[in-house]
């Protein structure tokens, strides 16, 4: 009992993370219609800005060993993903108004690899890491309730509660400021949000500067886990069964879809996995996606359209 | 001879229909063929073999096949890798499994097993459309990945999935080196090439465009989705699970699943929106332009670099590739997201007019 | 006229269809009969595109019965309907916009195609004989609706008359019992409607097509249709001849209370 909770607590906290980038696919989605291929990059990219100007920075200004250096280190990442985000809406979406689908999503594939490019030009290609303090030790919780208690990962608890305060954030701006009304009229009908002047293009940059930050946090945390290193760009493959389950433009939809997956994962591998040589971790989600969506196709949140005719 | 349609009467419905019912066309047909398997090998060195044409051969046949699932039929797949290893695997299998087995046999049943994999995997397109269907084709992808690196009976045991072959021939033509190896893929290419403009200027052809720029009505007027779309799926299959069998014992003689990875997917997704989507010729030019474009830049990078007198170093070059790569797709989706064929067939539509502009 | 109307051949039965809370259709009943021109009206949003829809299987409607030559079908689906031999138009065109002219009518063919895949893959005898007695065929409904010249245009750069013309065209190519006619003359000048109501009673008149058509303009209506049902707000308000329906107070009050 104790092992399984173990597992399944692990899972959702797991959940929680791929609940972040999901979100950044949402938004991104809901905004522009685009489904955006290059949130792994972007991870990668925030990330290894992020080592890097943490190892920069307090060198430049004598700021060694201090927490101003990381935090320093983390607003300059954050404004360059500010750039990165005005110089993807400038150079290419919005050249690429009213496009199919499939020309957005290999359009984001190019995006993807000119960051990869210059992230690994500007910042080098070797394997870094990022230490934001984070606690490394677990805990054992309730002993007094199971033999032996609970071991949780401190890291992986308090990356899950960061993730999960920005979920939470991102839902309030959505739903309750201005921009993020905007926002959701922009999602709904393209054309009728232009004729009642809201700006697309501000909106699209105002999008993309989000899913930048979500990237950037996610990088932090992931790579502050497991190294940085050119394998992060993957994380985004790993959310996308996410997205499909919870269904492409509910935000609720990825935040349930994320835990779903996260727990689906953890428990497979743990149960499943050891039974057909293990690894399946990867497939398993998409393949429990793929399950749902022959039954529920409209994903998690998603109502059920019949088309016009 | 001057490009011109007029003055070719048709009398019938049979020399409408024809494959190439413009003179001009047929003739350059025969001549690109002629051209490809009389005067290249004539031309070209095992270099160029090797790095350039088998390459170019077999992808297009790839790309063929995706472009009759993503262009004529509308479903888009980023699991073509999948089907490629599924291909190579198979056809690994009947060639290692069954004594005697005639290779061009094994070859074509490993795209035969591709296709039947390829209906299993079609069938969330039964219910789920575009982006959705999108990322569930990735399911083929990370489940394939993982079987043929996990399970050790689809490798014959093989550590992590690399397998190699030896020895390859049809029918005492042996095909060990560039040049065999290239005849032997451009044959088959001709034959798949072949097979497909014929499929979509039939019926069946029909079904799938239909479906892709109408579902609803297609159902209406008889067409049944699910014959429509799974067929796709099975023959674009078939076709790209021949040419990842090529792949791997032509091209390559021994690999390992990594040679068929999401990378190669997005590759072929590619190379049939750049080249055209729906366009059995914008498959070859697509084919031709992922090929051609690392290699050119490999090249010409350290060129330029020596012009202005900077030493660019093997990594700044791999890196520059990636930002040329990627600027170049988003530069060419910009420009002409109908891709290369349709650059291709303005230029025949202006050619026909030629001298008169209007 | 050399037609004759026979016995009814398409029978609704209470047919009632909602969309979440939106109540299209309520138990609507009536019937068409063999070889007449049946007209089916209403304002704006009355349930006429629904009422085709469930005809042929492309909305199932949550309760009532379809009978079509004695056969009782609660659940229609679009694949079974045209095998029956119904065929139609549509409101917003549908066609492929992808293909010319010519393979749009091909693909009205299709129920009668009986090669294979393989034999289409080598555009071997049998594929090849059908594809030229299919083009033949289509060739006819091109020379019946008068586009030859445009027989090799993508449909898409079309005008919107002529595309009206090629999506009935395609209908046609399938050689149906009933034809389902949405809106055929919507949005046409005085001269296109004439030749579509031409058309039309052609297809009537020489091929014995029973037609069911919604359309919005009443003298095309009163004019060419033998008996006419009305629609408003999802209920069937009137059902009747021409006269009849003209002088229906219900009609007349739906539509003086409509925006028309
Ligand atoms: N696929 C659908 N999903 C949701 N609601 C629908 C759908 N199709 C029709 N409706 C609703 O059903 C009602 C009837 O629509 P329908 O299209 O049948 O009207 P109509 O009589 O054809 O109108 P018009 O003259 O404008 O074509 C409308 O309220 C419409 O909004
Ligand atoms: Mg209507």
């Amino acid at each position: 009992m104790g092992f399984f909770l173990e597992t399944l607590i692990g899972g959702l906290m797991a959940g929680m993370l791929y609940s972040l980038v999901a979100l950044g696919f949402v938004l991104i989605f809901k905004a522009s219609g685009v489904f955006n291929f290059a949130q792994g990059a972007m991870v990668l990219f925030a990330a290894l800005a992020m080592a890097r100007f943490a190892e920069w920075i307090p060198g430049w200004f004598g700021l060694e060993g201090s927490y101003l250096g990381t935090a320093a280190a983390f607003v300059v990442a954050g404004a360059l993903m500010f750039v990165v985000a005005w110089l993807i809406e400038r150079l290419v979406l919005r050249h690429l108004v009213n496009q199919e689908g499939a020309t957005l999503l290999m359009a984001t594939l190019g995006i993807a690899y000119v960051l990869e490019g210059v992230g690994s030009s500007l910042f080098g290609s070797s394997i870094y890491t990022i230490d934001v303090g984070m606690p490394k030790d677990p805990v054992f919780l309730f002993e007094g309730t199971f033999a032996g208690g609970l071991l949780i990962n401190k890291e992986d608890f308090i990356a899950a509660l960061i993730a999960a305060v920005l979920v939470g954030l991102l839902t309030l701006f959505f739903q309750k400021t201005t921009t993020g009304r905007a926002l959701r009229a922009v999602a709904d009908d393209h054309q009728a949000a232009q004729s009642i002047g809201i700006p697309l293009n501000r909106i699209w940059v105002i999008v993309w500067c989000v899913a930048g930050l979500v990237a950037l946090v996610a990088g932090v945390i992931w790579g502050s886990k497991l190294g940085v290193q050119f394998s992060l760009s993957t994380v985004a493959l790993r959310a996308l069964p996410v997205v499909i389950l919870g269904g492409l433009t509910s935000v609720p939809g990825a935040i349930i879809g994320g835990l779903i997956i996260g727990v689906g994962e953890k428990l497979s591998e743990v149960y499943i996995g050891p039974m057909v040589g293990g690894g399946i971790e990867i497939w398993f989600a998409y393949v429990l996606a793929l399950v749902f969506l022959l039954f529920r196709p409209q994903g998690l949140f998603g109502e059920k359209i019949i088309d016009r005719v | 001879m001057l490009y011109r349609e007029n003055g070719q009467f048709k009398t019938s419905y049979a020399a409408d229909q024809q494959i190439f019912p413009i003179t001009q066309d047929r003739w350059a047909i025969i001549g690109i063929l002629v051209f490809a398997f009389v005067a290249v090998p004539l031309l070209v060195d095992e270099y160029m073999f090797r790095a350039i044409l088998i390459p170019f051969v077999i992808l297009s046949l790839a790309a063929l096949g995706v472009n009759i699932l993503v262009g004529f039929c509308g479903q888009i797949t980023l699991g073509a890798g999948a089907f490629m290893a599924v291909g190579a695997y198979a056809a690994y299998n009947f060639h290692i499994r069954v004594e005697g087995m005639p290779l061009l046999v094994s070859l074509l049943l490993g795209g035969l097993t591709a296709a039947a994999v390829g209906i299993v995997f079609g069938i969330p397109s039964l219910r789920v459309r575009g982006l959705y269907l999108a990322v569930a084709t990735l399911a083929a992808q990370f489940f394939t990945d993982w079987v043929f690196l996990r399970v050790p009976w689809f490798t014959d045991n093989a550590s992590s999935g690399s397998v190699s072959v030896s020895n390859l021939q049809v029918m005492g033509w042996q095909i060990n080196n560039p040049l065999n190896k290239y005849l032997f893929c451009l044959a088959i290419l001709t034959v798949f090439a072949l097979m497909a403009k014929n499929m979509t200027r039939s019926a069946i052809g029909r079904q799938w465009m239909a479906i892709r720029d109408m579902d609803v009505a297609a159902e209406v007027i008889g067409i049944r989705p699910l014959f429509a779309k799974l067929s796709a799926f099975a023959v674009s299959s078939f076709f790209v699970g021949t040419a990842g069998a090529l792949w791997g014992f032509v091209h390559l003689a021994s690999w390992e699943p990594a040679a068929f990875s999401v990378d190669r997917s997005f590759q072929l997704l590619f190379m049939v929106i750049i080249g055209g989507l729906g366009s059995i010729m914008g498959s070859f030019f697509g084919a031709a332009f992922i090929v051609v474009l690392p290699i050119a830049l490999n090249q010409l990078l350290p060129a330029i670099g020596d012009l202005v007198g900077v030493e660019i170093s093997t990594a700044g070059i791999s890196h520059a590739e990636l930002i040329i790569f990627g600027g170049l797709i988003v530069f060419f989706l910009i420009k002409e997201p109908h891709g290369i064929a349709r650059l291709w067939s303005t230029g025949k539509e202006k050619l026909r007019l030629w001298p008169f502009p209007h | 006229m050399s037609r004759q109307i026979g016995e009814v051949v398409l029978d609704l039965k209470q047919v009632s269809l909602s969309f979440g809370g939106v109540k299209a259709l309520t138990g609507i009943s009536f019937d068409v009969r063999e070889h007449e021109i049946r007209a089916i009206i209403g304002p704006n949003g009355a349930g006429k595109s629904s009422m085709l829809n469930v005809i042929n299987g492309v909305y199932r409607p949550q309760e009532g019965e379809i009978i079509l030559r004695g056969q009782r079908f609660t659940k229609m689906n679009p694949y079974k309907a045209a095998q029956a031999g119904i065929s139609r138009t549509f409101q917003n065109i549908a066609l492929f916009k992808g293909m010319n002219v010519i393979d749009n009518l091909m693909t009205g063919r299709n129920l009668k195609i009986r090669s294979n895949l393989i034999q289409q893959a080598f555009w071997w005898g049998p594929a090849r004989r059908e594809e030229l007695e299919h083009r033949a065929k289509v060739e006819e409904v091109i020379d019946f609706l008068e586009i030859q010249h445009i027989r090799k245009t993508p449909v898409g750069r079309l005008p919107y008359g002529l595309q009206k013309r090629v999506d009935l065209g395609r209908a046609l190519a399938m050689e149906p019992s009933i034809l389902l006619l949405d809106e055929p003359m919507a949005g046409m000048n005085v001269e296109e409607k004439q030749d579509m109501c031409r058309f039309i009673l052609d297809v009537n008149d020489q091929f014995g097509t029973t037609i069911v058509l919604i359309e919005h303009d009443m003298a095309v209506v009163m004019d060419i249709s033998d008996r006419v049902v009305v629609l408003d707000y999802g209920k069937k308000i009137g059902d009747g001849d021409p006269d009849a329906v003209r002088n229906n107070p219900d009609v007349i009050s739906a539509y003086l209370g409509a925006s028309h």
